[in-house]
């Protein structure tokens, strides 16, 4: 019996020649990433633990990328800024992102695919939920605590337990109305925010690897609102290449074995599938955008680790070129990479900045943003119950702001068609 | 199976209780993670806004509209939180543990929980994550009730709850007894030679 993909990293990783679901294994990390508001914490448990003088175990795998709370007021915000820029400094981290300097980022689990740190076959933890996302180019990938990382930091393994895969098959492309979102919406539907607990989620068919890597991003990054431990993408030569752009530092891919145990297998038909939402206020509360459609906004948002990419402002800005917004529309690139893509990257020979600004939409500079709430002064932030859509991750209440408010959950495509229209509207509405 | 003395024998006192999916925004709202807990002052703080972000209804079952918290307030009111599935979903914060063990939570008894809360509770050492597949107790007992959470035999952790006059038998610990025994990840690891690099 052959092993799926998350067992054969986790094996390499822990030195087996294989391993089986239910078993624990010390596993050794190749990146460990924090940011503004799991690195303080970390770092006093860090040294409380391995001492006042003590050195992470290998400052290249040490990754530092302040994402969360940059554009607030919020003093201790910014003094948490300061605990990692010292704590940089002191270990001589190559690969901290400052802020305030040429340097900075953005949320980290784009920056992370920018900067070369995800690599196939590695095994990469970080102190954040979405941390999963780097599954999407075939490494094992996962959020821990503080304390976990801390454990990383001084030693550089931690103990994890083999999860049992579930497979999702999406048979044949995408039609041009449907995006990852759509596919990973149907995914957490069918299974609820509960049902990759403990497991690992594994994607595979043609429909996935038709999908371009920031697609296969916002893929991944969602297997956590199932509640899965990560989620995977066998790498193939997409991978490969897009690894190969930011990186020169050697890596070993491994593909999943041919007669993998697999817990569950589902299958999905892109073709027969629709753009999908997620009422208020769970991930797996799902809608086809039709049976919600003529549910009247107050907001739209674009932005986040999930839906703040250049593929995502692409989708939006098909739909919005040449149109006006009918609610407030926030566009929050990810990254200060993609916030200069919204410059270069054009529709019909107009820049993305240009149709959002001429649309009536709000630019906000790269983080994280609203998508988490965050400090009362949050660009976009919900600080009154109203209705949003957002092509963000989470919409449990009080996720983006006020706890009353409303949030659904959609892809870019249809957050912009629903901006347009000021209530939820599905995009084929404008798309010829 | 006897225990070390990291695991209490019994935890009593009122009960708070929860649905299902309470996620890590609703345990403590991402506006008060600028505070950094592994500074004392700041630390304690967290146990003012725990369980803020329950909507009303959904603040102590089944009537709702118990807040959990409040600021300023001494910890340990209720020591003993019952929800019901997937505790802890969403967002890896450690801060969540945090903040309800700095409001005196010592327990939390849950069909399951996500697997990162579960993590965090177990490797920090800030509470007993007990589970049960027995039936709903979210819908059987009520916020305000006296429980006694019985830990002294760690394969059959029992709920006893006066006012119903019933019993639940919990799951046992299992694999992760001997972190909870050491009392946290750290402790647990250094008791093997576990704390170097290698």
């Amino acid at each position: 019996m052959g092993m799926t993909l998350t067992e054969k990293i986790l094996a390499r990783a822990s030195g087996q020649p294989r391993v089986q679901p239910g078993e624990t294994v010390w596993a050794k990390v190749d990146v460990l990433m924090t940011h503004d508001v799991c690195g303080p914490p970390t770092i006093g448990i860090f040294h409380e633990q391995f001492g006042k003088s003590a050195k992470v175990w290998d400052r290249e795998k040490v990754v530092i990328i302040p994402d969360h709370y940059i554009f607030t007021q919020d003093e201790k915000a910014r003094r948490n800024v300061d605990t990692l820029r010292a704590f940089a400094s002191d270990q001589q981290l190559p690969y901290y992102y400052d802020v305030g300097t040429e340097r900075y980022k953005g949320v980290c689990h784009i920056a992370l695919a920018e900067e070369g740190h995800t690599r196939p076959g590695e095994v990469l933890l970080g102190t954040d939920s979405h941390t999963c996302t780097a599954g999407a180019f075939g490494e094992f990938a996962t959020g821990v605590g503080n304390t976990e990382a801390a454990f990383v930091m001084g030693t550089g393994k931690l103990w994890l337990r083999i999860p049992p895969t579930l497979r999702f098959v999406f048979e044949g492309a995408l039609p041009p109305y449907l995006m990852a979102k759509d596919l990973i919406l149907t995914v957490i539907g069918t299974i609820g925010v509960d049902g990759g607990t403990y497991r690992a989620l594994e994607f595979d068919g043609d429909g996935v690897y038709s999908l371009s890597m920031e697609e296969r991003m916002t893929l991944i990054n969602m297997t956590i609102e199932a509640g899965g431990k990560n989620g995977l993408i066998n790498p193939d030569q997409v991978t490969i290449a897009a690894v190969k752009a930011k990186t020169k530092k050697p890596f070993e891919p491994l593909t999943r074995d041919a007669d993998g145990s697999y817990l569950k297998e589902y299958r999905f038909d892109c073709r027969t599938l629709e753009p999908l939402v997620a009422k208020p206020a769970s991930p797996d509360n799902r809608a086809t955008a039709r049976e919600v459609e003529h549910t009247k906004v107050d907001r739209a948002y674009l932005g986040s680790c999930t839906g703040g990419k250049i593929t995502d402002f692409l989708a939006a800005a098909r739909v919005m070129k040449g149109r006006q917004v009918k609610v407030n529309t926030f566009v929050v690139p990810a990254t200060s990479d993609i916030a200069k893509g919204l410059e270069t990257h054009r529709v019909d020979g107009q820049s993305l900045k240009a149709i959002f600004e001429a649309a009536g939409c709000v630019i906000g500079p790269p983080s994280c943003g609203a998508c988490l709430g965050g400090p009362l002064d949050t660009l976009g932030r919900l600080n009154e119950p109203m209705v949003c859509i957002s092509s963000t991750s989470r919409n449990f209440p009080g996720r983006m702001g006020d706890k009353r408010a409303q949030v659904y959950l959609a892809s870019p495509l249809t957050v912009a068609a629903s901006a347009v229209r000021g209530e939820i509207t599905d995009p084929r509405e404008f798309l010829a | 199976m006897a225990h070390s003395k990291k695991i209490p024998d019994v935890i009593k006192g009122a009960i708070y209780v929860v649905g299902d999916n309470i996620d890590t925004d609703q345990i403590i709202p991402a506006q008060y993670l600028s505070l950094d807990p592994s500074r004392a002052e700041e630390r304690r703080k967290f146990g003012w806004y725990a369980m803020s972000g329950l909507p009303e209804k959904g603040q102590g079952l089944p009537k709702g509209g118990v807040a959990f918290s409040q600021e300023g307030q001494a910890a340990g009111r209720f020591p003993i939180v019952v929800a019901g599935k997937n505790f802890g979903c969403g967002s890896s914060r450690e801060h969540a543990c945090i903040a309800l063990q700095e409001a005196g939570v010592r327990a939390v008894i849950a069909e399951f929980f996500a697997r990162i809360f579960y993590r965090n509770s177990v490797n920090g050492g800030y509470l007993m994550p007990c589970e049960t597949q027995e039936e709903r107790l979210c819908a059987a007992i009520a916020t305000g009730m006296d429980g006694e959470l019985i830990l002294a035999n760690t394969s059959k952790p029992v709920l006893h709850v006066a006012a119903l006059k019933t019993s639940w038998t919990l799951s046992p610990l299992g694999e992760i007894l001997p972190i909870l025994e050491a009392g946290d990840l750290f402790s647990y690891a250094r008791a093997r030679g576990l704390m170097k690099p290698s």
